[in-house]
């Protein structure tokens, strides 16, 4: 039996933890300095906009634990000391046998002038979610800077209190570096739709103080300012590797971890946020800062570290995300710019709010990827299908099988095949429509 | 917009405010003339002494009047009583139309204008509250923005001043109607307009309000899901079944001289269908009255099983049954409140399936009494050890005063999770034979527990889902708000085919091949 601890309590972690659980009988003590207990950040922002409370966030009740042994710690870890495999926690030492590093990350500053005053502020830790609650009480405006997911969270969270939202951008479109064009006009469309003030090719140029420390404006490159008594820095994060930074432990952006998840230390992994692969394969990044990729990590270190050595391969890639109220979906490789080799089909809905992307092989018309939104799609069927390398054709034929809309939803697949058949007249589909009773009783 | 929302606003409070203050606007006055024609012949020379003190005195509230005439009463049946006179004990429930006849005021000088500022001026209101949302909430989508930091929602004093409202009038209603008399008088212009040669009850005055309330939140039902054709179909059938089946068509049968029925409530919800006097009304009133037997039996017999195989116990639950369409349109916004945990899926588990075993044996008493006339089993009463117990407890006090009083407290499905003996059934039948189910969507789970929260059934539902399992529950009523509000497209009710329906957890998207796989 050995003492396995775990730094970090959010998804990777825990996944790690209920995993070795599941199949050792090792000792398991997870230590966090931001909760109590496991809880969704990816629902941070439900908590403020009055949708859940953070109750509600909670994956497993507060029992969970204790019934399963796995030991929660609170607490801070000050340094590790790697020869006598002790942590230290203030006063307190911690000993492991095996330790795993599952620190998250941290959220990116760029040194703008005034970056630090009063009412300026990223979102990524429960902490930060009480600071907001502070800074945005009764503001007559917010700016948030950086089109990223947590950008796009946030200005959410603050229209849901009818707080006005300037949203800086530094590309042409929302989300720009990683969705493509057509998309990222519909998101940009949808943003202003609910009356957010987007400035696209805008960037921050300093952070204005009221003389008070508190924030009272933001001016851009372009001399622009804008008075707000809250900025939002949402512009990215990095591997937060504070800890082992100047250690014995190989770094570079992220914590450097083999294919079994170890960092250059034996018995020292890292998962999650904060690990960075030193050989990904060719469809995965080395650094892959999102919910799924944190869980399968935990599910693959659990494996290795409950007897049975497992190298980590995720399978094809997916994620998904919310823009207000449009979902989005993505199943393997979609890149903002369509590799030199492929070429793309895209429909969009006449409403302006729904589109599809599937990027395919020019030569082969093997699909490498799918982007959906406001469609949702079957994780499964896609998974297979891009696994099958199937082509463009075989897809489109297919495609209402992978539809997951509610019942009677109205459904696109005819019209995108229509589409299809326009633009692909040598090599046409047949379309057929199922029946009401065929729907019924399906 | 805004101006009209605040305005509907006022409007409804006032209508409210003008309701509740009904309650106290009438006087009674019991004169010698009036008890003549009230009180059966044998019944007025015993009861005369004892009332005598109240003839041609004024009470200013309902509940004095009601309580000295039922305490006169009851003083002669305890004399009666104990002179083991029991033949001359009253059993007549005189308060009601004593009450009734004694009551003078504006509420019966004016009752349809009264009406008429009460719920039609109250529509209006409400209806001036809620449609410009569909405008001023912004796009179509999920808004549930706010919902835990309003008192009425978040059981803050806005909701326990609900909830509290709502019990005692469940108390009156099924317990001291006398005391409600007004409002039973108050809705006699739409009886009268269904029914011309009919008299408001309190369950007309009930049926009334229930349908009120169904029609108008379901209106507000269709604007916050907009989005969402299956909650708009859904939203609509329940209103439809509320407004034709449960309310106007029974009063229309009754017009006709055919029994009053409810041809989509069924046994063991409708706990009273196989009482003698229910069966000996159906037999007796010809071919109608036997197909109403036929269609009642053959409901819960054939229909249960048949369409919950193809489509879970949602074809009821929520797009067909009554207390699903109160649940669905007046009860959404509490339907956060219900309890997700552990315990609470135990207590549900025994407390749902018991009563269903009470209201079975309940009912095989009333049957065995029905059909052998024999009135007691092993020298028991089967009424009064079975069917007054049940519906007492069950009928009255779990069904009506906790199911819906305890709306703002517990959530809006509190006696269907807990107390529904059709609800178990339904779900056991969904449970082991069925093709409905709530699909998880491979891996894209983001364990944001929006799902769990706005269950008003309390399903953990994100605990299957954050595993990649399908989410096969008993008491799931199908009701599509957990697809409705996942950010991510993880949910889905879907019928289809029997296999795989209970698959194994498996989280899409990790190749390594690790001990789970």
């Amino acid at each position: 039996m050995k003492k396995i601890v775990i730094l970090g309590n959010g998804i990777a972690g825990i996944t790690a933890a209920r995993h070795i659980r599941k199949n050792a009988d090792h000792h398991i003590t997870v230590i966090s300095g931001e909760s109590d207990h496991f809880f969704s950040r990816t629902a941070l922002m439900y908590i403020y906009m009055g949708h859940m409370k953070y109750e509600h966030t909670k994956p497993y009740e507060d029992w969970f634990w204790e019934k399963n042994k796995i030991n929660l710690k609170r607490a801070w870890i000050d340094r590790i000391d790697f020869d006598q495999k002790v942590l230290h926690a203030g006063e307190e030492r911690i000993s492991y046998d095996a330790l795993i590093l599952a620190t998250g990350s941290q959220p990116n500053k760029f040194g703008w002038p005034g970056q630090d005053l009063q009412g300026v502020q990223s979102l990524y830790h429960l902490q930060d979610l009480e600071l907001m609650e502070q800074n945005t009480r009764n503001i007559r405006r917010a700016v948030i800077v950086g089109g990223g997911l947590i950008g796009v969270e946030m200005a959410e969270m603050l229209h849901s209190r009818n707080i006005p939202v300037t949203y800086l951008i530094r590309e042409e479109h929302f989300w720009g570096n990683m969705l493509p064009k057509e998309e990222a006009t519909l998101i940009d469309n949808h943003l202003r739709e609910h009356g957010i003030d987007l400035r696209s090719q805008t960037e921050l140029k300093a952070i204005l103080d009221d003389g008070n420390g508190q924030v009272k404006g933001i001016e851009t490159k372009d001399g622009e300012t804008i008075d707000c008594e809250f900025v939002g820095l949402t512009v990215g994060v990095h591997p937060n590797i504070a800890l082992v930074k100047d250690s014995p432990v190989e770094t570079d952006k992220g914590i450097l971890v083999d294919d079994y998840l170890q960092t250059n230390i034996e018995d020292i992994f890292a998962i999650g946020d904060c690990a960075q692969l030193r050989t990904p394969q060719s469809h995965r990044r080395a650094i892959e800062a999102v919910w799924y990729a944190g869980r399968m990590m935990g599910e693959t270190v659990a494996s290795t570290l409950a007897g049975k050595p497992t190298a980590y391969r995720p399978g094809i890639w997916f994620n998904s995300a919310k823009f207000f109220d449009i979902e989005y979906q993505n199943y393997g490789q979609v890149p903002a710019e369509c590799p030199e080799d492929c070429d793309d089909f895209y429909w969009q809905c006449i409403d302006g709010k729904k589109c599809l992307k599937i990027i395919y092989e020019k030569d082969s018309f093997k699909v490498r990827g799918v982007n959906l939104f406001g469609i949702r799609s079957r994780h499964e069927v896609w998974d297979n299908w891009l696994s099958q390398e199937k082509t463009l054709q075989e897809i489109i034929a297919d495609l209402p099988k992978a539809n997951f809309d509610p019942e009677f939803f109205k459904q696109w697949e005819g019209e995108i095949q229509k589409k299809y058949n326009e633009e692909f007249p040598n090599h046409p589909i047949s379309i057929r429509k199922p029946g009401i009773l065929k729907r019924l009783f399906a | 917009m805004k101006a009209i929302r605040y305005t509907g606003l006022a409007l409804f409070l006032f209508s409210l405010g003008l309701l509740l203050a009904l309650f106290f606007a009438s006087s009674y006055t019991l004169t010698e003339q009036l008890f003549n024609t009230q009180v059966k012949k044998e019944h007025q020379e015993l009861l005369r002494p004892e009332v005598a003190s109240m003839f041609g005195k004024t009470y200013g509230l309902s509940i004095s009047f009601v309580n000295s005439l039922n305490s006169a009463i009851e003083r002669v049946n305890d004399k009666k009583r104990a002179e083991q006179a029991w033949d001359q004990v009253i059993y007549d429930d005189y308060a009601g139309s004593i009450t009734r006849a004694a009551t003078s005021g504006v509420i019966k000088t004016h009752t349809t204008l009264l009406f008429i500022l009460v719920f039609v001026v109250g529509s209006i209101g409400a209806l001036m509250y809620l449609l410009p949302q569909a405008q001023l909430a912004g796009p179509p989508g999920i808004k549930n923005n706010g919902i835990f930091h309003n008192s009425l929602n978040n059981r803050g004093w806005m909701g326990i001043l609900v909830g509290t409202l709502l019990i005692l009038f469940y108390i009156a209603l099924y317990f001291f109607d006398a005391y409600i008399t007004n409002w039973i008088i108050l809705v006699d212009p739409v009886q009268k307009l269904i029914n011309p040669s009919g008299q408001s009850s309190q369950w007309f005055l009930y049926g009334f309000l229930y349908t009120f309330a169904v029609l108008v939140m379901g209106v507000r039902m269709l604007i916050k899901y907009r989005h969402s054709k299956y909650q708009v179909f859904r939203t609509i059938s329940v209103m439809f079944f509320q407004l034709s089946f449960a309310f106007l068509i029974p009063e229309i049968l009754v017009r006709l001289n055919q029994p009053y029925f409810d041809f989509k409530n069924m046994w063991p919800l409708d706990y009273d269908f196989f009482d003698a006097w229910h069966l000996n009304t159906l037999t007796s009133s010809g071919g109608l009255g036997l197909f109403m037997l036929v269609w009642g039996i053959t409901l819960f017999a054939v229909g249960v099983p048949v369409f919950v195989y193809f489509f879970g116990k949602r074809w009821y639950c929520s797009w067909v049954c009554g207390c699903g369409g109160l649940a669905e349109t007046a009860g959404d916004p509490f339907r956060q409140l219900s309890d997700k945990s552990l315990k609470a899926w135990k207590i549900e588990r025994w407390l749902v399936h018991g009563v269903l075993v009470f209201a079975v044996i309940m009912t095989a008493g009333v049957l065995y009494s029905f059909f052998t006339g024999s009135d007691t089993i092993a020298g028991l009463s089967t009424y009064t050890w079975l069917r007054q117990p049940y519906g007492f407890f069950i009928g009255a006090i779990f069904s009506g005063v906790v199911g819906t009083g305890f709306y703002p407290l517990m959530g809006n499905r509190v006696w269907c999770r807990f107390g529904c003996p059709l609800a178990a059934y339904l779900g056991i039948v969904q449970r082991f034979k069925s093709r409905f189910r709530i699909t998880t969507n491979g891996g894209q789970c983001i364990s944001c527990g929006n799902c769990s929260t706005y269950c008003e059934m309390g399903i953990d539902v994100r605990w299957y889902a954050q595993r990649g399992q399908n989410i096969v529950r008993a008491s799931c009523v199908g009701c599509g708000v957990c697809s409705s509000v996942c950010p991510r497209g993880v949910l889905n009710l879907e019928n289809r085919d029997e296999d795989g329906r209970f698959g194994k957890p498996i989280l899409i998207g990790n190749n390594s091949s690790t001990l789970q796989k």
